[in-house]
């Protein structure tokens, strides 16, 4: 007869309890809340939700035609985009110089701590530090530009669209460059030291290894990158909000759909229903676009080996079941 | 043949043009340092500077002699209390650390020590939810934080720390590696239980992976807005960047020198980490990401 012995499983079950309770509560809940505040017409101190007496989806149709919050999503997708580019350009023209041994740099040490340090710093105090420096009629940068003679008189930054514009795209650049660079850095040295000999014997200079051993060979990396940087790009909210007045001003030019939908639920009229709704637009197209940007990053040949060893082992379980049948345990 | 031998020679002999391309990197590098340093320089010297000075002229890279007149300002005048809001940021962000990584060294555990049935599916699982957008479905949070009545509370910032799944990734696959299973084993033989096992074997080893995932949790926490701002809306809870929200409203409009000093106030805590901590932050930057 088999002996069965202490069966320690039902440990990967208790010890599991708190994350699964946890998450249940304090992510997926507040998920499902939100959608259904979204049917609601959920507004001021209230807390009794009630469908919203125009429909189930009014406030979804009502977001999806509000130009303030399209414009919103726009903005949030146009500060993105303009800040990510230049930040994974420079991350890895730097990563490169850095990773490359035949070029002798001083205090690569130095240098990265310095590029990362915008990143640990506190994004709200960071957005009140650059409204103060870019402070009009006298704040430090009107003071250098006019001592520098670059300008005759005080600029209003905060005045125009696009230098406003300009400023939080410069200031999401500057804080998370260094962290890029630092990322694209360990991905560069976990390429096989080999492709770069390669390259050599075949006579690649720099800019061909660059191009043709290290790009390619970091995608997933880059693609990674990419991923964590849309869903925290698009879900953009302290600087925009803490650079100017709360509101996106100048004119709307940097509220993006998170700042729209704080100032929905959470100022004036507190207005829970509709910035669901907007939440919930958002939380699709984020989802959507990870989703896409997943399925692009998944490894092929990674996936293709995952099928083969899974076939080989039903194949052998098969092959155990039937030799449990014929009663030989024991082989 | 012919092309490898020059190849050889080109770098082991550099020329003019190497030098000039190493001088422009260079330049380079200390122009994006310079970049990084010179605002919160100018904010640190600043915050010594009274506002007549201030106004005169903005930028100046020597400190002044005004820190306690600005120290005064902020402490007398405002509803910006940096101290209060250290506090408060230090609770909340301890706690979150905290149960974060206890509980995903814990998960962790479970999906590497033991056979189960749903393991797999359970880690699956994890890897899906990693990439859930938290802030995007605030609104249903904070309204059942408001029903239940834990507005201007900690608890709804601490807790949902104890599900972090991009944390339990990675100390699973640190663990893998790193945790051998017959330690497990030779403990039962010696009657230990498996929580036992658990707190006085597994988590002395995971050490250095909790660390790095420990600063970052602790950061991120400390610096968080969004959420905090919504739950805490009493000047007593009040964490430090809902103070920093403060320097933009009160009476420190006119005071220019004392936002600056206030903003130093904020920056502080977090430098004196950075600076100490630096070389294991990079690491750990690196670390994650090549893990995760």
């Amino acid at each position: 007869m088999k002996r069965k012995g202490v069966s320690y499983a039902k440990y990967g079950y208790i010890f599991s309890i708190p994350f699964v309770v946890a998450f249940l509560l304090f992510q997926l809940y507040p998920i499902f809340y939100t959608l259904f505040i979204g049917f609601t017409n959920l507004k001021g101190f209230d807390t009794a939700l009630h469908i919203h007496p125009k429909g189930l989806f009014y406030n979804f149709k009502w977001a999806l035609t509000n130009d303030t919050f399209i414009t919103g999503v726009k903005t949030t997708f146009l500060l993105w985009i303009c800040n990510f580019i230049p930040q994974i350009s420079l991350a890895l023209i730097l990563a490169a110089w850095f990773t490359n041994e035949r070029m002798k740099l001083f205090g690569k040490g130095f240098f990265k701590v310095v590029f990362y340090l915008p990143n640990i710093i506190t994004a709200a105090s960071v957005a009140v530090l650059f409204s103060s420096l870019f402070y009009y009629p006298v704040g430090p940068v009107n003071d250098l530009l006019q001592k520098w003679g670059v300008i005759d008189a005080p600029m209003d930054f905060f005045n125009d669209k696009w230098s406003t514009r300009l400023l939080v795209i410069f200031i999401q650049f500057w804080m998370w460059y260094g962290y890029t660079m630092i990322v694209l850095i360990s991905g560069i040295l976990g390429i096989s030291p080999e492709l770069f000999e390669a390259a050599d014997i075949d006579g690649a200079n720099g800019l061909q290894k660059f191009l043709f051993v290290t790009i390619p060979n970091t995608k997933t990396i880059l693609l990674y990158t990419m991923i964590t940087s849309l869903i925290g790009g698009l879900q953009m909210f302290d600087i925009p909000y803490l650079i100017t007045n709360g509101h996106g001003e100048p004119r709307f030019a940097i509220q993006t759909a998170s700042v729209f939908i704080y100032n929905q639920g959470f100022t004036g009229e507190h207005n829970y229903a509709t910035a669901a709704a907007c939440s919930m637009i958002m939380f699709v197209i984020i989802g959507v676009l990870s989703a896409i940007v997943f399925y692009l990053m998944r490894d092929k040949d990674e996936a293709a080996l995952h099928k083969v060893i899974k076939a080989q082992e039903k194949a052998y379980r098969q092959k155990l079941k039937e030799q449990k049948k014929g009663g030989n345990i024991n082989g | 043949m012919a092309k490898e031998a020059t190849n050889v020679v080109k770098h082991r002999n550099h020329g003019t043009g190497y030098y000039v391309f190493i001088a422009f990197v260079m330049l380079v590098c200390i122009l994006l340092a310079v970049l990084s340093i010179i605002p919160f320089w100018i904010m640190i010297v600043n915050g010594t500077r009274s506002t007549p000075e201030i106004q005169a002229h903005a930028v100046s890279l020597l400190p002044s002699t005004h820190l306690m007149d600005n120290f005064k300002i902020i402490n007398e005048k405002g509803s910006f209390n940096a101290f209060v809001g250290f506090r408060n940021s230090l609770i909340i962000s301890t706690g979150a650390t905290a149960l974060a990584v206890y509980f995903s060294t814990l998960t962790a555990y479970a999906i590497v020590v033991y056979q189960w049935k749903l393991k797999r599916a359970f880690f699956t699982f994890i890897m899906a939810v990693m990439m859930i957008p938290a802030q995007v479905v605030t609104i249903g949070f904070y309204q059942m934080v408001y029903k239940v009545g834990l507005t201007n509370t900690f608890w709804p910032l601490i807790l949902p720390s104890i599900a972090a799944p991009a944390m339990v990734f990675f100390m699973k696959q640190y663990m893998e590696p790193a945790f051998s299973l017959e330690i497990v084993q030779s403990a039962r033989i010696d009657g230990a239980g498996e929580f036992y096992t658990f707190n006085k074997i597994a988590l002395p080893i995971m050490k250095p992976a909790m660390a790095t995932q420990a600063i970052f949790t602790f950061v991120s926490s400390w610096n968080n807005l969004f959420l905090p701002n919504v739950i805490l809306t009493k000047g007593n809870v009040k964490t430090m960047p809902i103070m920093v929200t403060m320097l933009k409203t009160d009476i420190y409009k006119v005071e220019y020198g004392s936002i600056y000093l206030g903003l130093t106030l904020t920056v502080l805590p977090l430098f004196i980490v950075y600076f100490l901590l630096s070389k294991y932050i990079i690491a750990g930057v690196a670390l994650g990401s090549v893990k995760g």
